[in-house]
């Protein structure tokens, strides 16, 4: 293929606009979908691995009644506040428990409202002695330990770094902000032990009540990491045995509960995009027999002055390669307009960690996308090609009459 | 340079009386040389087109072969065919024959465009001037009267500079006028250049032009 085929391609597809838009919106359509699909199936994938990484524990424990409660998952997922809490010596008998690794206490708050934000956040104190899941996420910005009245902010608070934010008129420095997970954890803000109990007080002043029957100290839960080797459900019936009134859940069953809706959720976009192909294919395969028809004499005039039969079917090959470029752009450019913006919306639509892909991922997606529109503008073209090469140029001219 | 048949014929299936086949053109044997302007008349079905279209490389024949100087037309693959009939060969049609996206300078332009050739514009302007379409040079096919197309299409042929033109009734659409302009520019072309013209036509005029006359009956030369 040669510049002067190339010139006379885009003049034809200049000089007929509204055949080439056609064309091209329907490749785009496929684009859409295709990229679309991708995008939002990556992104629920993506927030599943990183609230595994994030959870990073084999079992959790939480009050029982938290456990018959909704809210404890969706903490998680969708970042809805909430609290529950338990005596803090569960920690010790966890520890107790054999085949128990490590356990880390965790204590949640729910702020009313604090002025730095416009959602109501979660706050976490967590055990720096203790902890082993979320400080390696906050070591990847804070090189230090969380002191007292330090906090550390999901990427979907609204405070930076240096700022003051106040949790129940107390004055806590955010020192750290923390990547995105594409979870419920975003619009959470993590804080020591130390500083925890001075909130719960204050909560407490301000009638937010946190206290059990039994002990001072409170947690809400304690994630647990099994020894290497030891079977992570036997473990689990033990904690649930041995301590009361709490329930053990193991992580692996919060994530699979997640997992089955992101498969059903990839099921579903894979087979929308798969009818959009075939629908889109046969009206393109359609569209090119009807076009090559209506250029029929177009195509006998070329032949009649020197053009071979490879050169049309290069010619017509190139043109719809030009219309699915060109669809292919307009379709990942509309997908992107319609995905990237409106992130949120489609999260909280989908009710699902969802953590969008990275500049050069999209950007790969969006190549491999393009290209695809292209092949397959081509490949619905071949048939027409293919036939429109078959006719000699004496009789097509005598056909034309 | 000529362009030698030799014994060609073309058969199409037809139920005629006993047999299932006729013969378009029977078996006939003719050589065309540059220099000169051969004139092919004959009444209508008589074989004309069919005959001029083997000629020109455009239509296989059932029997026989077509000779291009030593090149054996029909034994050439499609691509080195096509890109002959591009180089050396000129064809005027029966029917219309624009691309309508294009202008009529486009079209005239266009087999030069399509190998890659220097444009022949001058030779171009020139033939358009002698034929009366120079101020047809932007405008579109479709804005065109039946006449000025087909002089656009002879344009088109001559503007190549093609070794052998092959032109079907190309004054069928013509005035008398028209008609002059168009033969005198063949015969000038034939005798001037040194090329071979063959042109098939019904009109008495074009016969004070030729060098040969060859008159077509049910598929014969007579
Ligand atoms: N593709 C074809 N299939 C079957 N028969 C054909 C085909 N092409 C031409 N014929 C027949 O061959 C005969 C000669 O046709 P041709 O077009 O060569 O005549 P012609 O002399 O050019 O006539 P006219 O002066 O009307 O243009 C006609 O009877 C025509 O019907
Ligand atoms: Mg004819």
């Amino acid at each position: 293929m040669t510049m002067k085929h190339f010139s006379l391609s885009l003049k034809n597809l200049l000089r007929k606009p509204g055949r080439t838009v056609t064309l091209a919106l329907l490749t785009a359509f496929l684009a859409l979908a295709v990229f679309g699909g991708s995008v939002v199936v990556l992104s629920l994938r993506s927030g599943l691995n990183s609230l595994e990484a994030r959870l990073g524990a084999d079992i959790i424990l939480v009050p029982s009644e938290a456990q018959s409660k909704v809210s404890f998952q969706n903490m998680f997922l969708q970042g809805t506040t909430g609290a529950f809490y338990m005596d803090a010596a569960v920690l010790d008998k966890a520890l107790e428990v054999e085949g128990v690794e490590k356990a880390a206490p965790q204590t949640f708050l729910a702020s009313l409202k604090a002025d730095c934000c416009s959602i109501k956040i979660q706050v976490i104190g967590i055990d720096p002695e203790k902890d082993f899941t979320v400080q390696p996420w906050i070591a990847r910005s804070l090189t230090r330990e969380l002191g007292d009245m330090d906090v550390a902010v999901g990427c979907k608070v609204e405070a930076g770094m240096g700022e003051i934010i106040r949790i129940y008129e107390q004055r806590c420095k955010v020192v750290a902000r923390l990547e995105a997970t594409g979870t419920g954890l975003d619009t959470a803000v993590y804080c020591n032990m130390n500083t925890m109990n001075a909130l719960l007080a204050a909560a407490e002043e301000k009638g937010v009540s946190h206290k059990i029957e039994s002990g001072d100290a409170v947690i809400s839960a304690v994630y647990v990491k099994v020894k290497d080797g030891c079977d992570i459900d036997a473990v689990n019936n033990r904690l649930n045995s041995h301590i009361r009134k709490v329930a053990a859940v193991r992580t692996r069953s919060m994530i699979t509960g997640v997992s089955d809706s992101l498969a059903g959720v990839s099921r579903t976009v894979t087979l929308l995009i798969a009818a959009v192909w075939a629908l889109a294919f046969i009206i393109l395969l359609l569209a090119f027999a009807l076009i090559i028809r209506e250029r029929a004499r177009e195509f006998d005039v070329l032949r009649l002055v020197g053009a071979s039969r490879g050169m049309l079917s290069r010619m017509v090959l190139l043109e719809s390669s030009l219309c699915g470029l060109l669809g292919g752009l307009i379709g990942v450019g509309l997908a992107a307009l319609l995905l990237f913006p409106f992130a949120q919306l489609i999260e909280s639509a989908l009710k699902l960690p969802y953590l969008m892909p990275d500049v050069g991922k999209a950007l790969l997606l969006a190549a491999g996308t393009i290209l695809l529109s292209v092949a397959v503008a081509a490949l619905s073209s071949v048939v027409a090609a293919y036939r429109l090469s078959r006719i000699d140029p004496g009789t097509a001219l005598r056909e034309g009459n | 340079m000529a362009v030698k048949a030799e014994s060609i014929a073309k058969r199409y299936f037809r139920k005629t009386g006993g047999a299932n086949y006729f013969y378009a053109v029977k078996p006939l044997t003719l050589e065309i040389e540059a220099g000169e302007v051969a004139v092919l008349t004959g009444r209508s079905g008589s074989g004309k087109t069919t005959l001029l279209n083997i000629l020109s490389g455009l239509l296989a024949p059932t029997e026989g072969k077509v000779w291009i100087d030593s090149t054996d037309l029909y034994s050439l693959d499609d691509k080195s065919l096509s890109r002959l009939r591009g180089e050396r060969i000129g064809v005027v049609p029966q029917g219309r024959s624009a691309i309508d996206t294009l202008t009529v300078l486009e079209n005239i332009l266009l087999p030069a465009k399509l190998y890659g050739r220097p444009l022949p514009v001058e030779a171009a302007s020139r033939w358009m001037e002698r034929l009366d379409i120079a101020n047809l040079r932007d405008a579109r096919p479709a804005e065109l009267s039946g006449g000025e197309l087909r002089r656009m299409a002879i344009v088109r042929a001559l503007a190549q500079s093609p070794d052998f033109l092959f032109a079907d009734e190309p004054t069928g659409d013509l005035d008398d006028e028209n008609t002059n302009l168009v033969l005198s520019a063949f015969r000038d072309y034939a005798h001037e250049q040194k090329k071979a013209v063959f042109v098939v036509t019904h009109e008495n005029d074009a016969l004070q032009y030729a060098d040969h006359i060859y008159k077509m009956d049910g598929g014969q030369i007579m």
